[in-house]
């Protein structure tokens, strides 16, 4: 049943299928994030309490959604590295790595020009905050420890079992402001009842939370792209393409 | 699926349930420890689940509802005085000498951090305000009954008080 799912563990089909893909989520990214960030940071109304400062949102949320998003995807690929061997799934969670790194960040360096106008101050050691930043720990634990191995094959070992140890956060994440009393308001958006936001808001913040997840593909793509080429720079497949790259 | 692989993912799946399995106990373990604050409830009769009451004198944490018309302010300073409250009946009160963010109001979800001067009263050496998941446009939030204004500052009470 699987069998077709294991010609893309060829390098080379990878490389190839990514090739193909990247446009499609490029173009999407662009749409979407073009239209939510427009729609929601010029049209959409302003807050009754928080004034014009809550638009910050629109970045915010979907960089933090995303940066859980991403984890798991970076896990999920290291898991199929580990249990199956296939070399693909751990270059696809090394060029997943920098960029979940890079939006954990962003998440929480927005919600921390929010939290100072609204809250009075720009961090707190709240479950919510913390767990995130530890989110970020473990993104910069996966980077290093793939980039300390000169064996890839052992580095991507060593990295993907953190990956994997590191999903216990997620949930964590995910709950720290419903199990404990937290700084942090709840979740907005609710996915089995109506999310408490007018649906004017929240129409642009759900199209830039895609729209974050399309980038975050496009951009992995291009590194996955590279990352395959870094690892098989002696294949004659790779140094075909070189050649006809020359040639032009 | 070949005896390697089924034995790789053995190993990986048990590892996750380790990891979950320590990961619970241990949050379990330290759960009253992980709440940012106490509830005024909690300050009077002690903590849900363990019973720990603050002493007087500590620095603590203190987080509900600023109760609708407890609110007392110094007309020729800084100095603000309000109640704060829970859904479990408690109350504390705050004193505080410094700016009110703008979210505060009565009504309002706040987190006070002070010392516990006496049982029942905090003085905050600061006070940030919690707001909550309800985003609305402000036509709306009038028809709801709901408004905010910002805290106003006469110039007698913003003297001395350099940004």
């Amino acid at each position: 049943m699987w069998k077709w799912l294991h010609s893309y563990a060829d390098p080379e089909r990878a490389y190839k299928l990514s090739g193909t893909l990247l446009p499609w989520f490029s173009i999407l990214a662009i749409l979407l994030v073009g239209t939510g960030s427009i729609w929601g940071l010029l049209f959409a109304p302003t807050d009754y309490q928080q004034g014009d400062s809550y638009r910050i949102i629109f970045i915010h949320v979907p960089a933090a959604s995303m940066s859980m998003a991403a984890y798991m995807g970076m896990a999920t690929a290291s898991f199929i590295g580990l249990v199956w061997q296939i070399k693909s799934a751990d270059w696809a969670a090394a060029a997943i790595a920098p960029i979940g790194a890079v939006i954990t960040f962003i998440a929480l360096l927005t919600g921390a020009a929010w939290g100072k106008p609204m809250w009075g101050t720009w961090w707190v050691w709240d479950a919510r905050l913390t767990s995130e930043l530890v989110l970020l720990f473990l993104y910069l634990g996966v980077i290093s420890l793939y980039a300390s191995f000169e064996d890839k094959v052992l580095a991507a070992r060593a990295a993907g079992i953190l990956a994997i140890v590191g999903v216990i956060n997620i949930p964590i994440i995910k709950y720290s402001v419903d199990w404990w009393s937290s700084l942090h308001q709840p979740s907005t958006i609710k996915i089995t009842e109506k999310s408490t936001m007018s649906s004017d808001m929240l129409y642009p913040l759900l199209i830039n939370i895609v729209g974050f997840g399309m980038m975050i593909g496009a951009i992995t793509l291009v590194r996955y792209r590279t990352e395959i080429l870094a690892r098989n720079g002696m294949r004659p497949w790779v140094r075909e393409l070189a050649t006809a790259e020359e040639a032009k | 699926m070949n005896p390697r692989r089924k034995k790789r993912l053995t190993l990986a799946v048990a590892l996750i349930a380790g990891v979950a399995a320590v990961a619970s106990l241990l949050l379990y373990a330290l759960n009253s420890n992980l709440n940012l604050f106490y509830t005024p409830y909690e300050i009077t009769h002690g903590k849900n689940d363990t019973g720990v009451m603050p002493e007087v004198g500590q620095r603590i944490r203190v987080g509900g509802m600023v109760t609708v018309g407890s609110m007392k302010r110094d007309p020729n300073s800084l100095h603000v005085e309000f109640a704060v409250h829970d859904s479990a009946g408690g109350e504390i009160i705050v004193t505080f000498d410094d700016l009110l963010p703008d979210l505060f109001r009565e009504g309002q979800g706040i987190v006070a951090q002070g010392v516990l001067v006496e049982s029942g009263k905090l003085e905050a050496t600061e006070v940030l305000a919690k707001h909550d998941e309800n985003y609305m446009p402000p036509e709306v939030a009038e028809a709801m009954g709901q408004k905010h204004e910002k805290p106003e500052y006469s110039e007698k009470q913003a003297e001395g008080y350099k940004y």
